[in-house]
């Protein structure tokens, strides 16, 4: 019959409108602003960089490698290495970043900067309300703007945060215990030494001598 | 006569059959014809003092999918001269590709087909494999056949929103469409990060390994998907105004198809059985049970016919591949993420993406960036016949005829 077609769809369309009261299959949509969707734990949008502990400027990872720079696909970051150096989580001395700039009105989001760096420095964040009122200046972040906690870190990327702290905690002891080893053995070498000489030359005074009568 | 087309019929049961779906071998000799006889086309009356209209149908026109413009000349309501116009969308994709590392034109490629992010970085980490030997682990294929059939189902059902939104359904089938894509995009963003440009295939693997309970979720969606179709095809697949609109509208004939070079659904719905899925049987294709679906007529009906019964089949492969799926690596141990430097070459690789045959082609001298990089992109290529469906039809018929293409701009212009 012409028009049965028609029919079983209106009558596909009217499940569909009544199910949308009821079956949350079909209430798919969030009211933006006031609710938000919870994004998930890979979720990527801009990079941002992590420093560890409080000061963004002491404790900042990057160590103005550039690699990201030579890797970005839009070539949106911009760095400039600072000229002095100063001590990273092994104690090993590192160069930072005197400019970090990253122009996210080009940055694309693809997340190779945070693939490709090897001091966990550079992460993705989250935040998506970036919208501004000033097209250039504001789309510019300079590092004061990047530079985030490792603890926002672990917020967003738990899992991710999480195997980077376990490994650089571990890379820290291991650095503390070769120090305190290279320690131990230059003081054992030192006192061999010492005794290498003592021995050549007079045996060394007893006590009693020493200590006054 | 209205009616849905008997030959469908036995697909819609959902049983895997042998064989590759309806015959297409009534031998034609595949020679070059051009079909623009312009038979159809109808001489103006004069006695009405008619003249041809020349009109610019884009590139800010609704239908048109994008910035696209169709320069049609019309004779009353018939089109009796259609050139289409591209380049809007142009952005040097080809030559950032030549001046970027290998790495780098990755993400570049999400932007291509932005629909099928997917599968356009599966046809360029697949052409730069076969360029460097690299091999991806087991579950790294499965992975890739996972989500390029999932691209699958998002741009056939897009795509047939899109379409029917064209002879004026406002909104209602490419709403269902976008909400059952959203399940799909939220597997990806889970996965990938990102909702639309993934960045997630690499070259001897993938960028990250499923996320706890992505599969348990995938199969959910998957069981939801082919529930869903049911339901997309009860509204439109008998609805009397679609087949009055797409039957017999926009026919190619199966000669033309392939003396222009036209791939993938669009080919196939002209009844020619060519998928690059069962011809290169790149990647595992071949360990899965699928069917080709093939249309006669060749026209928009056959189209949004075939796509409908592709996403069938790729709920089918999709469900294999969820079960079969190994644990182990992601990536070939040889594979280095920076500073890939292939040996002087070239090399030309293809998938069947949803639209068609993508295809990549490298020339390498050895530095750290190609020396030429090419794309062969389907929409553009599908798009060049367009003048030919379209001549002697009327206007309205002609928007669909475009809808039906399954263009993306982003594709055509690069």
């Amino acid at each position: 019959m012409l028009g049965s077609g028609l029919i079983k769809g209106l009558a596909q369309t009217a499940k569909n409108f009544f199910g949308s009261y009821h079956d949350p299959a079909r209430m798919v949509t969030v009211e933006y602003p006031e609710q938000k969707r919870v994004v998930p734990e890979a979720s990527r949008t801009i990079p941002f960089l992590v420093y560890d502990g409080e000061d963004p400027e002491l404790g900042l990872r990057c160590t103005a490698c550039k690699i990201c720079e030579v890797e970005c696909p839009t070539q949106c970051i911009y760095i400039v290495k600072n000229t002095s150096k100063k001590p990273d989580h092994v104690g090993k001395m590192q160069f930072h970043p005197a400019t970090f700039d990253i122009d996210i009105s080009v940055c694309m989001g693809c997340g190779i900067c945070a693939e490709v760096c090897p001091f966990d420095s550079i992460k993705m964040d989250q935040v998506f309300e970036l919208s501004t009122a000033d097209r250039f200046e504001s789309l510019l972040l300079h590092k004061q703007q990047l530079a985030k906690p490792n603890s926002y870190f672990g917020k967003i990327h738990p899992t991710e945060a999480g195997e980077i702290d376990i490994r650089r905690e571990q890379d820290k002891r291991k650095a503390e215990a070769k120090a305190k080893a290279d320690a131990e053995a230059k003081a054992r070498a030192a006192a061999e030494v010492q005794n290498a000489a003592a021995n050549s030359a007079a045996p060394p005074p007893s006590p009693q001598t020493v200590t006054p009568a | 006569m209205i009616a849905p087309r008997e030959e469908f019929k036995s697909w819609q049961s959902g049983v895997a059959g042998n064989g590759s779906g309806n015959g297409s071998g009534n031998g034609s000799s595949y020679g070059a014809v051009r079909s623009s006889e312009a038979k159809l086309v109808k001489k103006t009356d004069d006695s009405l003092g008619g003249d041809l209209l020349e009109v610019a149908m884009g590139p800010h026109h609704p239908s048109t999918h994008g910035v696209f413009r169709m320069d049609v000349v019309l004779d009353g309501e018939t089109v009796v001269k259609l050139k289409p116009v591209f380049g809007y969308l142009h952005r040097n994709h080809e030559k950032i590709g030549e001046t970027n590392s290998y790495l780098a034109a990755i993400p570049y490629t999400d932007r291509l087909d932005y629909i099928c992010s997917m599968t356009n970085n599966w046809a360029y980490v697949h052409t730069v494999e076969k360029l460097t030997g690299l091999q991806p682990p087991e579950r790294a294929e499965y992975i890739r056949v996972i989500v390029a059939e999932l691209t699958r189902l998002v741009n056939h059902t897009c795509l047939i929103g899109f379409l029917v939104q064209d002879m004026g359904a406002l909104g209602t089938p490419l709403m269902y469409a976008f909400r059952e894509r959203e399940n799909i995009i939220d597997l990806f963003e889970s996965l990938s990060g990102s909702r639309m440009m993934f960045n997630y295939m690499r070259f001897g693997g993938l960028r990250c390994d499923l996320p706890p309970g992505w599969i348990e979720q995938a199969k959910r969606v998957v069981a939801n998907y082919s529930r869903f179709l049911d339901d997309y095809e009860a509204l439109l697949s008998g609805n009397e105004i679609l087949l009055a609109r797409s039957q017999g509208v926009g026919v190619l004939k199966k000669d033309l198809a392939i003396s222009a070079g036209v791939t993938g659904p669009m080919l196939r719905a002209s009844g020619v059985n060519y998928d690059l899925r069962k011809v290169d049987q790149y990647g595992i294709y071949n360990r899965f049970q699928f069917r080709i679906p093939l249309g006669e007529h060749g026209d928009v009906f056959d189209r949004y016919m075939i796509r409908v019964l592709e996403m069938r089949e790729a709920v089918k492969i999709l469900d294999q591949a969820l079960a079969q799926i190994p644990e182990g690596p992601i990536n070939d141990p040889k594979a280095k993420l920076r500073g890939l430097r292939p040996k002087p070459g070239e090399v030309y690789g293809r998938i069947e993406s949803p639209k068609g045959e993508l295809g990549f082609y490298l020339i390498t001298d050895g530095s750290p960036n190609p020396y030429r990089f090419r794309i062969r992109p389907p929409s553009l290529i599908n798009l060049t016949i367009l003048e030919d469906m379209c001549l002697g039809q009327s206007v309205a018929d002609a928007v669909i005829i475009l809808g039906s293409v399954d263009i993306v701009l982003g594709e055509v212009d690069r």
